[in-house]
């Protein structure tokens, strides 16, 4: 089959501002968004910029607005998306090329969590012990991989670009309900800052746009929760 | 732009991390480049678990991971590695609990254990629980601990930097120079910089992108390997390239092997557990390459399903449970790219090219070595997939290659940092830069009329895939050969159509696909003078392994026409070879 596929261009040495672009590609209705563009910079247009890897959903490279929507473009296929397909930057953040966005703050929220096991207790010979309760606690959030999709689909962080986001707070969240971490004052003291948890509306974007299936909404809940019940 | 540091990691998967962590606890200032992000690293896809013989289910012993490790290999693994391995791997993993990798847990709260393919208790009497996991994202989990613990210890990282020359001081390695640090290009601004070092380490991963499929990500081009080649210095056992038994059919996508550690079988169109013939002690469990032939020849006696070239793997009988807790993320990969529902369907695979053995070789220090004596090239360290130390030998065992870059990661920093208190800083090379920036503009200034690469690369990955993968011969191979030097030849005109200097990703390519045709031609040509068959090698024109004439290493060394091959010896310390049977 073929597919209509339109892509936000820009290429900032010579583009004024970003332009859409249509290319008709043959498909399989099981191809994925990726290997569409893959298709397009082999056969139609080389100059077409994206970031990919490892394809298949793990490495967290290819998020990118597809159909109006945050997705990776390694996971999403034609027989999802129909005949009409736009790609777009992810939204919120600079676009450098193409489909290419400067990732550099949404990393520097990332840090600034402190997002690493803090526990200054002398290490054991072995491992530290651990239940399965207490470890199926912050699974979820182990899942993160940072690719972006959440905090940019975000209309909090689209309105208020200082807000350190669903990404940065989920990996808070990883520690802060991990029992071996003695870090979580730390954290949630970061995370009641003005741009902290408070900037979520509950509006759910971040649990739609998750290709990991992370419930962040929940997580983000529960972190609040941990703030507010933190001197009681 | 020159940046002057006391040690640089190039590439930022598990031993690059290891590597930068243990340099940071030192005090040695460090940089580390990528050309990805770090958490885009590959380490951050394996999936099934890294084995370390903690016992914390049954009896184990690093004894017998090492003989495993070495049976495993086909015998060309070298044993003074592969007790270091299985030695270290106990507290490296202990060290990652530490660190808060997130281990699945025993119900008496201790890390959790499973069955992987070729790991055995008692030197090969049955399977044994020895990888440790976190579900089935152990890779992803390997790699934010250590990133995390970079960010902790304030590792300074370079994103998106892609190294595209080596630095020597006082001549080439062959004539006793030493490494001086790396030219890298920045893929956002297009400028080329230089990083001047004492110590610099390799840690690009491997090379799959050579073949058409391949488990591998877009990224593993063996950009160090290749620079290592062209340097002067040989690649050791490249011939020797794993294929994954259960690849997602067409696209090569990992299937784990934790899924038949956790019970999953193999099926041929008669519904055959066929493992059972091919071998009757370990079954769906043998080793990668046995079970990839076994495949094949199901295949090729008609038994694929419905005559076509996959089976089977079925997960219907483990249930929701196991399924959900222990292996979500590979079942989610079927259902999302076979459309399948792996509780209700048997799944179509088929091997995919997954691991290189080969490599850089290195010492026990993952030194860069430069001949069979053992010579080490000063200041130059490789560790992890694109190092070839020797622990795999001609096959790798499932798991081992996370355990062989957190030991080799490790043991990298711990001896840059020794090395780097010892000697002073290279000096400014003049026009250290031009070389790379000639090649580059000669690329991005030819005109567009010239070949695309990826034009050049299909036609690589196809010959690399039907002539050069489970099963090899001579012909086919020499075929091979003659195809490798054609696409070299054209690639002299490799054209591209992005003139730009922000994110020229084509450009990237470009140089990309160099490093590929370049360690394929070294990888046929090994392939080619090694007549017998041993771990993922298997000729058909000789079918046997002959350790009177190859109980020994490759080493390839670049030549005015093409590879020159010499060999070393295998380090024999414990198990003598013996037939490998399962």
């Amino acid at each position: 089959m073929e597919v209509t596929l339109r892509i936000l261009r820009y290429e900032p040495e010579t583009d004024k501002a970003p332009h859409w672009e249509t290319y008709k590609v043959a498909v399989d209705p099981m191809d994925r968004v990726l290997d569409l563009l893959i298709k397009v910079k082999a056969d139609q247009d080389g100059t077409l910029s994206f970031r990919r890897s490892c394809a298949h959903g793990i490495c967290g490279s290819d998020a990118m607005l597809i159909n109006n929507r945050n997705r990776l473009a390694c996971r999403i296929r034609v027989d999802q998306l129909g005949k009409k397909i736009s790609v777009a930057p992810l939204p919120g953040l600079p676009v450098v090329k193409d489909l290419i966005v400067d990732m550099d703050g949404f990393f520097g929220k990332y840090r600034s969590v402190k997002p690493f096991l803090i526990n200054e207790q002398p290490e054991p010979e072995r491992e530290r012990r651990q239940t399965q309760e207490d470890r199926a606690r912050y699974d979820d959030s182990t899942k993160c991989i940072l690719c972006a999709a959440c905090t940019t689909s975000c209309p909090s962080f689209w309105a208020r670009p200082e807000y350190v986001g669903p990404a940065a707070i989920v990996q808070a969240h990883r520690f802060i309900f991990d029992s071996r971490d003695e870090g979580s004052a730390e954290r949630l003291e970061i995370l009641a800052d003005e741009d902290g948890v408070w900037r979520c509306r509950t509006i759910f974007n971040c649990v739609d746009a998750c290709p990991r299936g992370i419930n962040i909404t929940r997580a983000i809940l529960e972190v609040s929760s941990a703030i507010v019940g933190r001197h009681g | 732009m020159d940046h002057p540091f006391d040690a640089i990691v190039v590439g930022a998967g598990g031993a690059g991390l290891w590597a930068a962590l243990e340099l940071a606890r030192e005090g040695v200032n460090t940089a580390v480049l990528t050309k990805l992000y770090p958490t885009r690293s590959h380490t951050g896809t394996a999936q099934g678990g890294v084995c370390a013989a903690l016992g914390n289910l049954e009896e184990d012993h690093w004894e017998w991971h090492m003989f495993d490790t070495v049976k495993g290999g086909d015998y060309l693994v070298d044993q003074d590695a592969a007790e270091i391995l299985a030695r270290e791997a106990i507290e490296t993993v202990v060290e990652l609990e530490h660190m808060g990798l997130p281990f699945n847990r025993t119900p008496d709260g201790k890390i959790d254990q499973r069955r992987f393919g070729g790991h055995t208790s008692n030197y090969g009497e049955g399977p044994v629980r020895r990888a440790c996991f976190a579900a089935d994202r152990t890779g992803h989990m390997i790699l934010q601990t250590l990133y995390q613990q970079c960010i902790k210890h304030g590792v300074k990282f370079f994103d998106e930097f892609q190294v595209v020359d080596l630095l020597f001081e006082g001549g080439e390695p062959d004539t006793g120079g030493r490494a001086a640090g790396v030219v890298a290009h920045r893929l956002a601004d297009g400028q080329l910089h230089t990083f001047r070092a004492k110590a610099v380490l390799l840690a690009t991963g491997g090379f799959g992108r050579m073949f058409r499929i391949t488990s591998n990500a877009h990224s593993l081009t063996g950009d160090a390997v290749a620079l290592c080649y062209r340097h002067g210095i040989p690649l050791q056992d490249t011939e020797f390239f794993q294929f994954h038994p259960t690849g997602i059919v067409g696209i090569g996508i990992l299937l784990s092997e934790a899924a038949r550690g956790e019970g999953g079988i193999l099926l041929n169109d008669k519904g055959e557990r066929f493992m059972e013939k091919y071998a009757p002690k370990m079954m769906d469990l043998a080793p990668r390459d046995m079970v990839s032939r076994a495949m094949y020849q199901e295949i090729r006696a008609g038994r694929g399903i419905g005559g076509k070239d996959y089976v089977y793997m079925d997960l219907r009988h483990l249930g929701r449970k196991v399924i959900d807790e222990k292996l979500p993320d590979i079942t989610d990969f079927v259902r999302v790219y076979q459309g399948i529902e792996p509780l209700k369907e048997p799944i179509p695979v088929q091997p995919t090219a997954h691991y290189a053995m080969g490599g850089i070789p290195t010492n026990t220090d993952s030194e860069v070595v430069r001949d069979d004596k053992g010579t080490v090239v000063p200041g130059l360290f490789a560790a992890g997939e694109c190092a070839c130390v020797s622990v795999h030998g001609a096959n790798r065992l499932g798991t081992n290659s996370l355990v062989d870059l957190l030991v080799f990661g490790r043991r990298a920093g711990r001896q840059m940092a020794r090395y780097a208190g010892k000697v002073e800083r290279p000096l400014p090379i003049a026009d250290a830069i031009e070389p790379v920036r000639a090649e580059l503009e000669a690329i991005r200034s030819r005109a567009a009329a010239g070949e695309s690469v990826a034009t050049i690369r299909a036609e690589l990955q196809d010959v690399m895939m039907d002539n050069v993968g489970v099963y090899r011969e001579g012909k086919l191979l020499t075929e091979a050969l003659a195809k490798v030097k054609e696409l070299k030849g054209r690639n002299e005109n490799v054209a591209i159509t992005d003139r730009g200097s922000i994110f020229n990703t084509e450009l990237m390519e470009a140089q990309e696909l160099g490093y590929l045709l370049d360690i394929a031609h070294v990888t046929v040509a090994s392939a080619l003078a090694r007549t017998e068959s041993r771990g993922a090698h298997s000729r058909e024109d000789y079918p046997e392994r002959d350790d009177k004439k190859w109980l020994k290493h490759t080493l390839a060394y670049k030549g005015k026409d093409g590879p020159s091959l010499r060999y070393k010896q295998v380090s024999i310390t414990r198990f003598e070879p013996k037939p490998r049977t399962y």
